[in-house]
């Protein structure tokens, strides 16, 4: 018992991680009907962002913790949306109006320029930054197995709380959030009515790229080591997530991160680590042959 | 007309002189550009300086050598290039390469030419081939996992203990090498699992580790992978001790997991600057600011086996080198070599290091 418990934990930060860059993916899905292959990449570029932060502080000898998070946090989020806007700016804006497939390819080679622009500037190796944020405490003791909560679990689950929270307000009930769903439904309509189509898409890169940045962070604190190659496993395992809550939906991408999350660290504890992933990806193709919009999304509506 | 006479009659001394002393060509091969060019380089300072002792001498069979080095930068189709080039040059013996990737492909190349060749390279299938011109003065993976295994089994004995690789060609034949070796030696396994490289979330297997009672960890695979687990075992609040290959002699590993990197332990040849009877050529390197560390040594020593083999067999032809090499024990600065009939060392070249601090030694028996 205590040591599922344990592992609900583990696959609770973990989903937490996943549903934060999956809602990344969801709403540039929902605003314009792509899916951003770069977002993965967004994420490896904060990631970097965080390590070179946090070097700086600690040469700056800051060692005020909740200081030197909040001011990597707040680096990595400024520069990190100024990518996603770049990269809206070039790879996809001059591509709006073209056939479906155009941007997809362009964000495909998005993400590998974004590959190796960071192994060529920052060296192939693992970036490993010193322990931040160490210790945690023990909640439970049961049958010879302590239940360990760390520190930095329970600020990834916190900030996390608090960013939806923060998010689901952001979108239904403020201006930006009604302007950003009606580019959604209907972005000619919402042109007509003298609403800035363009900045709105620009917004929703940055706001995307954003929570990869926290998320970005969370990682480079939880684990301690980035390379240039982070992005490609969390960027298709949060896209599976997208896609598993229903691409489009908010809730759904944070719930798809949740269970993806819980789906890895229980198939890990009881089965074998070997075929997690099988395990997974199975699941995604299941609920897609009985759900194929997704367990929170819409169905399509075919307007004619 | 009278200088292009003297020019003349000088290049025709020269090339008497020439013919009289002529040069037997060695040659070195390994990465020296690229990402492990760091291993080339020690490659070449030791053959460089070995050549030049050897020559201080009087050379081999009154013949000085003189070495060529071919650059394959670890990468397979180069390295067949260099082979080839290398046997237009007529060299009587190869040191290389040093990827086992690389030296396998070559060395079909090599023993084509008839060409004898030592290499530090470690996957078994080097010598697994029947070739009769390899001699690999380095241990293997599977002695690697011997003496791991049996390390555990010794050092640990009534520990739990699990075994653990990362599905790749290395870590996996490794890891399956160290569970055959505890299990032998009695100290069965608890848990035998796979994780995916190249991840950064091993919690799930960290608290599985922590549910079984795991106390000692033998990990198959690459330092970024055990540096992870340590972090996220400590986390966790589970002590652990791993052991693994050669690898964990990457220094990134005690910058990604800190004072955890003190747990690991790992198995690598025997350090040849220990070796008494190696202190002046040590001494030597030193005093020219050469740190004999990882290859030099061994670039060093395959040069003597050379020497030691053509002065004993009076000769430089492939059949005569092949026999020698093969029968006799010969004394070098990493120790004596003695080679079986493919081309193994016979004596396991494997022994336990650990971190500590930042530096790594031998472990305590």
């Amino acid at each position: 018992m205590a040591y599922a418990l344990q592992q609900l934990i583990n696959g609770l930060t973990l989903g937490a991680v996943y549903g934060l860059i999956a809602i990344g993916y969801t709403m540039v899905y929902g605003i314009i009907g792509m899916i951003n292959f770069a977002h993965g990449d967004i994420f490896m570029v904060s990631a970097f962002i965080a390590v070179t932060a946090f070097t700086l502080l600690a040469a700056f000898d800051i060692t005020s913790l909740p200081l030197a998070i909040t001011a990597v946090l707040i680096t990595a989020i400024f520069f990190t949306s100024a990518y996603g806007w770049a990269v809206e700016r070039m790879a996809y804006r001059p591509l709006r109006g073209s056939t479906r497939l155009a941007p997809l390819i362009s964000a495909i080679g998005m993400s590998i320029f974004l590959q190796n622009m960071v192994q060529l500037t920052q060296g192939a190796r693992v970036k490993p930054i010193p322990p931040v944020l160490e210790g945690g405490i023990e909640i439970w003791q049961s049958g010879g197995f302590t239940v360990q909560i760390s520190w930095t679990q329970i600020m990834i689950v916190l900030v996390t709380i608090v960013l939806m929270v923060a998010f689901t307000y952001l979108i239904t009930q403020t201006a930006f959030g009604r302007q950003q769903r009606a580019c959604e439904q209907d972005s000619t309509m919402t042109a007509l009515l003298g609403i800035n189509v363009d900045r709105t898409i620009s917004a929703t890169f940055m706001l995307g790229a954003a929570l990869a940045a926290v998320a970005g962070v969370m990682v480079t604190v939880y684990y301690g080591v980035v390379d240039f190659f982070i992005g490609f496993v969390a960027g298709i395992k949060a896209f599976t997530a997208a896609v598993l809550g229903g691409i489009g939906s908010l809730p759904g991408a944070m719930l798809g991160g949740l269970i993806i999350g819980l789906i890895e660290a229980f198939w890990a504890a009881y089965l074998s680590p070997e075929y997690k992933d099988v395990a997974t990806f199975s699941i995604l193709i299941l609920v897609l042959m009985f759900r194929p919009s997704g367990l929170l999304g819409r169905p399509e509506v075919e307007k004619v | 007309m009278k200088k292009t006479l003297i020019a003349t009659a000088f290049l025709a001394l020269g090339a008497q002189a020439q013919l009289a002393h002529a040069d037997l060509t060695v040659a070195i091969a390994g990465p020296m550009t690229g990402q492990y060019a760091s291993a080339g380089d020690q490659i070449r300072r030791g053959a460089e300086m070995a050549i030049a002792d050897i020559n201080a001498k009087g050379g081999v069979l009154g013949q000085k050598l003189k070495l060529e080095v071919g650059d394959d930068a670890c990468d397979p189709k180069q390295a067949v290039s260099v082979a080839n080039t290398m046997v237009n040059k007529k060299i009587v013996f190869m040191h290389g390469h040093w990827c086992s990737s690389s030296t396998i492909p070559a060395s079909e190349v090599y023993v084509e030419a008839d060409i004898p060749m030592a290499t530090v390279s470690t996957n078994p299938q080097v010598t697994e081939r029947g070739l009769k011109n390899i001699f690999r003065i380095m241990g293997r993976d599977d002695q690697q996992g011997l003496v791991a295994g049996s390390y555990i089994a010794e050092k640990f004995k009534g520990k739990k203990a699990a075994v653990l690789d990362d599905k790749s060609a290395y870590g996996k034949g490794l890891a399956d090498e160290m569970a055959k070796a505890m299990t032998a030696k009695g100290l069965k396994p608890t848990l035998r699992e796979s994780i995916t490289a190249g991840e950064k979330d091993y919690s799930g297997i960290v608290t599985k580790l922590k549910q079984a009672g795991i106390e000692v960890l033998a990990y198959g695979g690459y330092h970024t992978e055990v540096a992870l687990i340590l972090r996220q075992a400590q986390q966790a609040g589970l002590k652990l001790t791993v052991m693994g290959g050669d690898t964990m002699t990457n220094s990134e590993l005690v910058t990604a997991a800190g004072a955890n990197s003190d747990n690991v332990m790992f198995t690598f040849s025997p350090d040849p600057r220990k070796n008494p009877d190696a202190a002046p050529i040590v001494k030597r390197f030193r005093d020219a600011k050469v740190e004999p560390e990882g290859y030099v040594m061994y670039a060093y020593a395959a040069m003597q086996l050379f020497a030691d083999a053509a002065t004993q067999a009076k000769s430089t032809k492939f059949s005569d080198l092949e026999k020698t090499m093969r029968g006799n024990t010969f004394k070098t600065v990493i120790g004596e070599l003695a080679f079986d009939a493919k081309g193994d060392q016979k004596q396991p070249g494997f022994v336990v290091y650990q971190w500590k601090g930042g530096q790594y030694d031998y472990a305590a028996k």
